[in-house]
């Protein structure tokens, strides 16, 4: 009793000096002179790889070729990993935009983590240039006049493969989806896609995420003899599934999958031999033109070798685009310079020519692209062969089916 | 003929796929109940030594061209020395003290060694084909079973019996468990205690090892695959009983099966029936099914 | 099976010194806690009182009762998804939803604590996990935590109708203040007949036993309080990062607060507050340098057990000679 009776006391006193002597907070101020750019996204887990450092020197490279330094602009960037946690992404945001002047945060992985960077930057009034993250609800439900989505999203993947597979036969799906929302919005997405089509859904089974063993599912999804087996996930799991369905003679039993989240880096992982033939859409391809070779020749050098994915590409463009805005307001006002660039065309070596709606969604086209048999592949990272070109103004979802509350009615 | 909706030749095939993992988690439980069970060792490193086993094989292939059926000799003894290495540094240490202070070490070791694979290779993962002897497989009527699968269930079933063996009907297991009992009237009787402890440790580990070289063919090699596997083998282990060998193999194969048939009723919950039976069977047997109690 | 030892503590006669050297490291952090935000970034420091306080709950378990939990996640989640949804979608005012958060880890506490009481040790740690894990099912499958997005924009609202705190310092202070409750309760819990009956548990479970006590409902009061403190670190929590998510669920959040506690010091008064400290301060500074954190978190864990294990507190209670 004695010793509780103090402690009690001594702390009624310090809270009541405490709370006396609470004044001003030391508090930053706003950014002058320099424009911060924080690259925010999972550097040691499932997304180190398709982004991750490669981020970084994506960012880099556009503010070296955007020729920052001889217009005047002083750049700094900095980087973290967020570790696919959202309360350590939303804490970094938090600390990046009151204590170290960052004015534009990009990149951010795993939907989870966005949307609450997406939060914070619409309360303190920065930007935040989305390129990995792949929720839809970011233009839709979550817009916000500081954000700007730039590479794909659910909708623009489920589309994009959905309708392509089903206008060319392959009219009965199964779904082997991740059992986390995101799993769930791109089978819903591709499902709905499919059924307008004319096809039909045979069968769906959800696995936990970081499913090691696919056998099983692989097993019902043979039995249900569906012509596509649709993979709703993505990562590790997606790689699994494929390396397993070689196992299972999946493809020789003339079941295809259909990826709808892969990229180059999960190619790369599996191996030609695996992934021959399997179907998905992408934003940017490394090897489609001049351009992008000669980008991607420099990136890879920098890289450790790894050829740039549809994310990197996007970190690129959106830093270029972002300071073609600052360039032009002379100011780092995040919701201005967000403004600015929803109203200025964009066109970058790339993505090539664009816009940016208002509702924060960057629109390109999108392809449809198939993995190359090892045969077909003559040089290092030769993975892809594009089949179709989805024009940009059908690759993402219409601006008034988003219920987003920037869209004018 | 349908049960519960799924026709009979589907869950047919669902039990069989169940069985072979089921063959994993029995290997590996093994390894954990041997450690446990002889030493009081908590191994909470398993997982992380399982996907160095993994590695140990890539690296094998990758650097020195051994392929597969080098790496099932190689792979386990490399794996075993790093256990041993362990051993002789920081667990010695331990012996005298709560159970699970060895348990906080090791945790602490597999994320030290996940940590280190993962900065140095990312978490894509790395491609093990599987040998050119095991490739294709077989249609059973019911399902198409893949060479390489059967090739595991039998090869586990025969280490898991092969190892219950020595430990329990052979003199080295007899001194063995001897040691666990009484160590000093063991040594008295002038058999080097340390050494075999410390062999023991090795042996354990080198099972996880070769869990993994079996593991790399069908999963892809990353530094993560120990992860999430080592509280499921523990659930395992406990289930069976911490300390009874032939508890953890029996246990091991049947949660396998029973994996399976949530994978087909309920797939989602795959992961997490195997907590809800450790949840009843602690309940119902503390000291697991198996177990001789503490 | 005796039990991690809790740091010497002196037995209750020599009270007098070491109560005096507690009162005084009281006032020193009550002090830092006062300058700290004009110098460190608050919101760093409000997630550090966070976990401090989840620390300390988890050490009432650990520390005095010797029961290893590796479930503890579950109540700072359970409890910051209970408050998050409040708040939010009930639109309750920020301490009705904190406090709903804390009855409701409490409530879990009191289901799993009756049924993982009757084990101990290994078993008792692994009881717990599996319910943790039940507890991680259950948060991806509900609709309302939506999965891996979490449950976001949790507004801060106004305190008592009043104090708004969607500012920063009034944050803090809120935080503070809910931390020296959570801090006092788990000192009078172990400074009092029910901290001495524990103790004895812990040292001689027949002898208490033999001598009328029921040991069984002693540590079930104990599971059910560390639970519901834990309870009051997660809503709180909820509210100053205006989220919550499965990672405050799963399992490897119940191995982060075992590693503060270890750190600080096992049984300590002081220990978890130190440990939680430290360990936000690794993880703020390493976040920068990409994948090295788990490393080492892991050598800060085998250092600890192999030649740290009084802690950090622990040691220092030793130099000096009396229990912190």
């Amino acid at each position: 009793m004695h010793r509780f009776k103090a402690l009690a006391i001594a702390a009624l006193v310090a809270t009541a000096a405490a709370f006396a002597g609470s004044g001003a907070v030391a508090q930053s101020g706003i950014s002058d002179g320099v424009i911060k750019i924080g690259v925010l996204n999972d550097q040691s887990s499932l997304y180190a790889d398709l982004a991750g450092q490669g981020s970084v020197v994506a960012a880099r490279m556009a503010v070296e070729d955007y020729g920052a330094d001889k217009k005047g602009l002083k750049t700094e960037i900095i980087f973290a990993d967020h570790q696919n946690k959202a309360d350590v992404g939303s804490q970094i945001a938090r600390q990046w935009y009151d204590a170290e002047k960052v004015d534009v945060i990009v990149d951010v992985p795993n939907s989870g983590v966005a949307l609450a960077v997406n939060q914070i930057t619409k309360d303190k009034k920065k930007a935040f240039l989305v390129s990995s993250a792949a929720s839809s609800d970011l233009t839709g439900k979550a817009c916000s006049p500081n954000t700007v989505h730039w590479t794909y999203d659910t909708w623009a993947l489920a589309n994009g493969t959905g309708n392509a597979l089903v206008k060319g036969g392959a009219d009965s799906w199964f779904f082997i989806t991740a059992d986390y929302a995101f799993g769930h919005a791109l089978e819903r997405d591709v499902e709905a896609v499919v059924t307008k089509g004319g096809g039909k859904v045979l069968g769906k089974v959800r696995h936990p995420l970081n499913t090691q063993d696919f056998s099983s599912f692989l097993l019902q999804a043979q039995a249900s003899k569906a012509k596509i087996i649709g993979l709703a996930n993505a990562g590790g799991d997606t790689t699994n599934a494929i390396k397993q369905g070689a196992e299972f003679g999946i493809v020789k039993g003339g079941q295809n999958f259909a990826g709808l989240l892969v990229f180059l880096t999960d190619v790369h992982a599996l191996g030609l031999d695996k992934a021959q033939g399997l179907i998905f859409t992408s934003t940017f391809y490394w090897d489609m033109n001049d351009q992008t070779r000669a980008f991607a020749k420099r990136f890879s050098e920098r890289n450790r070798g790894i050829h740039p994915t549809m994310i990197h590409a996007g970190v690129y463009a959106s830093v270029t685009h972002y300071l073609k805005a600052v360039e032009a307001l002379k100011s780092d006002d995040g919701t201005a310079v967000i403004a600015k660039m929803k109203a200025t065309p964009t066109d970058d070596p790339l993505f090539g020519k664009g816009t940016i709606r208002v509702d924060g969604r960057k629109i390109h086209p999108a392809y449809l692209v198939e993995v190359k048999k090892p045969s077909e592949s003559k040089k290092p990272w030769d993975y892809y062969k594009v089949r179709a070109t989805i024009p940009a103004e059908q690759a993402f979802r219409p601006l008034a089916d988003g219920g987003c509350e920037l869209v004018k009615k | 003929m349908q049960i519960f909706g799924v026709p009979t030749q589907a869950l047919f095939g669902q039990l069989l796929l169940g069985l072979i993992n089921g063959a994993f988690y029995a290997m590996l439980s093994l390894g954990l109940s041997v450690i446990f069970g002889l030493l009081n060792i908590i191994n909470f490193a398993h997982g992380a030594l399982y996907m160095t086993g993994a590695f140990v094989a890539y690296f094998l292939l990758q650097g020195a061209g051994l392929g597969y059926w080098w790496a099932l000799l190689l792979a386990p003894i490399i794996v075993g020395l790093v256990g041993i290495v362990l051993e002789r540094s920081m667990l010695k240490h331990l012996y005298k003290l709560d159970h699970l202070y060895g348990l906080l070490l090791t945790f602490g070791l597999a994320l030290v060694i996940q940590g280190l694979f993962r900065n140095q290779y990312g978490s894509s993962g790395l491609p093990y084909g599987i040998p050119a002897q095991l490739t294709g497989g077989h249609a059973l009527g019911f399902m198409f079973l893949p060479n390489y699968r059967a090739w595991v269930v039998v090869f586990s079933l025969t280490v898991c019996l092969g190892t219950w063996y020595v430990i329990e009907r052979t003199r080295l297991g007899a001194n063995l468990r001897a040691a666990t009992e009484n160590p000093v009237l063991v040594q008295a009787f002038g058999i080097d205690v340390p050494r075999m402890i410390m062999l023991t440790y090795g042996f354990g580990v080198g099972l996880a090892g070769l869990a993994g070289v079996l593991a790399a063919p069908m999963y892809q090699v990353n530094p993560l695959m120990g992860a999430d596997l080592i509280i499921v083998v523990f659930a395992v282990v406990v289930i069976g009983g911490l300390g009874s060998i032939m508890g953890s193999i029996v246990t091991g194969y049947a949660l396998g099966v029973v994996e399976g048939f949530t994978k087909v009723f309920y797939p989602e919950a795959s992961n997490t029936v195997i907590f809800v039976i450790m949840a009843l069977v602690l309940l119902v047997r503390p000291a697991g099914l198996f177990g001789r109690g503490q | 099976m005796s039990a991690p030892s809790a740091s010497a503590g002196a037995p209750p006669g020599v009270a007098r010194g070491g109560i005096r050297h507690q009162v005084v490291a009281f006032v020193v952090m009550l002090a830092f806690f006062a300058v700290a935000p004009y110098f460190i970034y608050p919101v760093f420091l409000m997630k550090a009182l966070c976990f401090a306080l989840f620390a300390c709950a988890f050490n009432l378990l650990i520390g005095y009762v010797g029961l290893l939990s590796f479930g503890h996640a579950a109540y700072l989640g359970a409890a910051g998804y209970a408050s998050a949804h409040a708040a939010k979608e009930w639109g309750v005012a920020p301490e009705i939803a904190i406090l709903f958060g804390t009855a409701v880890a409490g409530a879990l506490g009191v289901v799993i604590g009756a049924l993982a009481i009757r084990s101990r040790g290994i078993y008792f740690a692994n009881i717990t996990l599996a319910f943790a894990q039940m507890v991680f099912f259950f948060s991806l499958q509900a609709k309302f935590t939506h999965g891996e997005d979490g449950i976001q924009s949790v507004p801060r609202g106004r305190l008592f109708g009043v104090l708004d705190l969607s500012q920063t310092m009034n944050m803090y202070w809120v935080v503070v203040a809910v931390f020296i409750i959570g801090f006092l309760i788990v000192y009078r819990a172990i400074h009092s007949p029910f901290g001495q009956v524990l103790k004895a548990i812990r040292e001689n479970e027949a002898r208490a036993v033999s001598l009328g006590y029921r040991p069984e409902q002693y540590k079930l009061i104990a599971f059910v309080l560390s639970a519901t403190l834990s309870g009051l670190a997660g809503g709180t929590k909820a509210i100053v990062f205006q989220l919550a998510s499965l990672t405050d669920v799963h399992w490897t959040m119940s191995g982060e607060v075992v590693l503060m506690t270890l750190l600080g010091g096992l049984g300590t008064v002081f220990g978890p507050v130190v440990g939680a400290f430290i360990i936000i301060m690794l993880e703020n500074v390493l976040s920068q340098l990409g994948d090295w954190l788990t490393v080492v978190q892991g050598l800060i864990f085998v250092g600890c057990v192999l030649v740290f294990r009084r802690g950090v507190v622990g040691e220092l209670g030793r130099l000096l000679r009396k229990p912190l």
